[in-house]
């Protein structure tokens, strides 16, 4: 099995951080497979770790790469990027 | 049945459970594990899960952003990431407890390296670690206690962060074991009209879910209450609910002397509340809140603004503005930044202005011209005025700027004696019992192991307030007090008795002491004042008056 990768920009107007950072690895704990974030060509982070995704900085337009392996390593990413690229902060300023 | 005793916050008085707040817990020691990796393990994995169901459980509990921030704190404590980290450290041979610790502070090492935003999230994992360690440890976490139901807070003291997060629903009262009637969870209690009783040292002996009737008018917490006296302090609680609900009218003694009553306010905002609680005006308006956040003054444009805001909310009424109060507790670096061994006795009040008296010029023209487009009747006065040349200084400069009522502030002992020299030149003058009481004393107010100086009880106080009060008198010039012993209602008694014809106070405090002043005559007033005055010392002039006031 090999692994699948995707690069997405990072929607959210405040960045990955606390509210962002939760919905995100919440999902990537659900969907049950190892899925890593990585920012630009970084180190790369398991992504059901709120701590380890809060830690990486990602701000706004900022690219991170999404490695996930597994039978759903498709729907996973698919999931995953749209969240990403979601501003979840939209509207709550 | 047994009491304990403290000094009471106002005259409320609540029954409920006990809940103590755990004091921060120490990092654990760097020792190699005794236990075992396997047994070190089972700990963590146990306290980091009970953890993460409590957070959750609190989560459940609440809404919006508040639940938010309590499932992304259980999600932290269940983090993948942290696990392997503690993990590692359990395998070289370390206690659960040194390796929770140590993890997380790599992580908030992190987190702070980030900055910004996320460096302030840093504070969350020390919560969270706490949490953990106390799981492990077997003691309560640390914090203000969540039981999931109204309870009597017991602490040591409050921290203002601790404060900020109370919930004013569930807690029914406050007792803290160490500071004293002017220290800042009295004066936030008073401020929130919280029943509270402070400095009760010996509330250490009660114990979490015991149930205990905290009586600040007294000033005891009683345990183990009989079923009547249960009954007696819910009939209070109605009676004094019932109090609250009734619209209030001006402050007068039972013979129909008045004594004012006016709502000491930090902000504008502030206005409304105090109006809605009877204020009859407002006797002291601090305007730091304009200057404290800014490395440099606000332009006379912003400040007017303010000015014009406040006032505006008091039509016809009387409000005190005092100018700038810096130094001491609240430097202001463009005003004095100059280090002092003894900043109470340093350059601050009337003195920092003078030395910059462009920022008090700009003040005074900004006052001046807030009160030429509003209706309030607009009195100024300064702060810290030690002698009759200040005091000169200030009413003319405050005149020549078009200001119609200047007055001074008496906190320094040396004005309260030569009040009568001073009251010549001022239209009022407005007693701060606090300062006046750290300068009687000579007891830092800021300083705890000398809390118990800093009573306004105590007679050369007294003796200072009254010898103010017939200065003014004598020469028909209104004095009034502002200090925290205005929302005494016991002591306001004794102030009216002096001849205070003013009482200031946080708009909480303004219906117990319009009820206190209610049920004595001006005579009965004189009589309980005298008994506070012949007395050694604070707590028998407190005694005295108590007695006297039957």
């Amino acid at each position: 099995m090999t692994a699948l990768t995707r690069t997405v920009r990072i929607g959210s107007s405040h960045g990955l951080h606390a509210r962002p950072a939760k919905l995100f690895a919440q999902a990537a704990k659900e969907t049950g497979i190892p899925v890593t974030i990585a920012k630009d060509s970084g180190k790369a982070v398991n992504a059901a770790s709120i701590l380890g995704v809060i830690a990486l900085g990602l701000e706004q337009g900022d690219y991170a790469t999404l490695t996930a392996e597994g039978d759903t390593a498709e729907a996973a990413l698919d999931l995953l990027s749209d969240l990403l690229s979601t501003d979840h902060d939209e509207g709550a300023a | 049945m047994a009491a304990l005793r403290g000094v009471g916050i106002g005259q409320g008085v609540a029954t409920g459970p006990v809940q103590r707040m755990a004091e921060a817990l120490p990092a654990p020691e760097q020792a190699p594990s005794t236990a075992g990796a396997a047994a070190e393990r089972v700990r963590v994995q146990e306290a980091i899960s009970h953890v993460a169901a409590d957070l959750t459980r609190r989560a459940g509990a609440v809404d919006g952003a508040a639940a938010e921030v309590l499932e992304a704190q259980a999600m932290i404590a269940e983090d993948p990431t942290l696990a392997d980290e503690v993990e590692e450290r359990i395998a070289a041979g370390s206690t659960a407890e040194w390796a929770v610790h140590d993890a997380f502070a790599g992580f908030r090492a992190s987190l702070e390296a980030v900055g910004g935003y996320l460096g302030e999230r840093a504070a969350d994992l020390d919560d969270i670690a706490q949490r953990v360690l106390a799981r492990l440890r077997g003691v309560p976490a640390p914090g203000v206690p969540d039981p999931g139901h109204p309870f009597v807070l017991v602490a040591r003291d409050l921290a203002p962060a601790d404060t900020a997060l109370l919930d004013l629903d569930k807690v029914l009262a406050l007792v803290t074991t160490d500071g004293g009637p002017t220290s800042h969870t009295a004066i936030l209690a008073r401020e929130k009209g919280i029943i509270a009783l402070v400095g009760a040292g010996d509330a250490t002996v009660l114990t979490d879910g015991e149930t205990v009737i905290v009586d600040a008018a007294s000033g005891t917490v009683t345990t183990e209450p009989t079923a009547e006296e249960l009954e007696r302090a819910a009939a209070r609680a109605a009676e004094r609910r019932a109090a609250d609900d009734a619209p209030p009218s001006p402050g007068a003694l039972a013979d129909g002397t008045p004594v004012a009553l006016l709502a000491n306010l930090g902000k504008p905002g502030d206005a409304a509340d105090a109006v809605a609680r009877g204020a009859e005006g407002v006797g002291l308006f601090r305007t730091e809140f304009l200057f404290l956040s800014a490395t440099h003054a606000p332009t006379v444009s912003q400040q007017r603004e303010a000015y014009r805001e406040l006032l505006s909310a008091f039509a016809g009424r009387k409000v005190v503005v005092r100018v700038l109060d810096a130094g001491a507790d609240k430097p202001l670096p463009f005003l004095n930044d100059a280090h002092e061994e003894n900043p109470a006795l340093g350059l601050r009040g009337l003195r920092a202005l003078r030395a910059s008296e462009d920022i008090l010029r700009e003040q005074l023209t900004a006052l001046a011209e807030a009160d030429a487009e509003t209706e309030a009747d607009l009195w100024v006065m300064a702060p810290m005025v030690a002698t009759v040349e200040e005091t000169a200084y200030f009413t003319a400069l405050a005149r020549e700027h078009g200001l119609r009522t200047a007055g001074i502030m008496v906190e320094v002992p040396a004005s309260a004696l030569l009040s009568e020299r001073l009251l010549a030149h001022a239209d009022f003058a407005s007693i701060g019992t606090n300062d006046l009481t750290q300068y009687t004393m000579a007891a830092d107010r800021l300083l705890g192991s000398v809390a118990s100086f800093q009573d306004p009880w105590h007679p050369a106080v007294l003796r200072l307030v009254a010898e103010v009060a017939r200065a003014g008198g004598a020469l028909g010039k209104p004095v009034g007090v502002c200090g925290e012993a205005a929302a005494d209602p016991l002591l306001a008694v004794v102030l009216a008795g002096l001849g205070v014809g003013s009482l200031s106070m946080a708009p909480a405090a303004l219906a117990d002491v319009r009820h206190a002043l209610a049920a004595h005559t001006l005579d009965d007033a004189r009589r309980i004042a005298a008994a506070a005055l012949d007395a050694d010392d604070a707590a028998a002039a407190r005694a005295a008056a108590l007695d006297a006031a039957g």
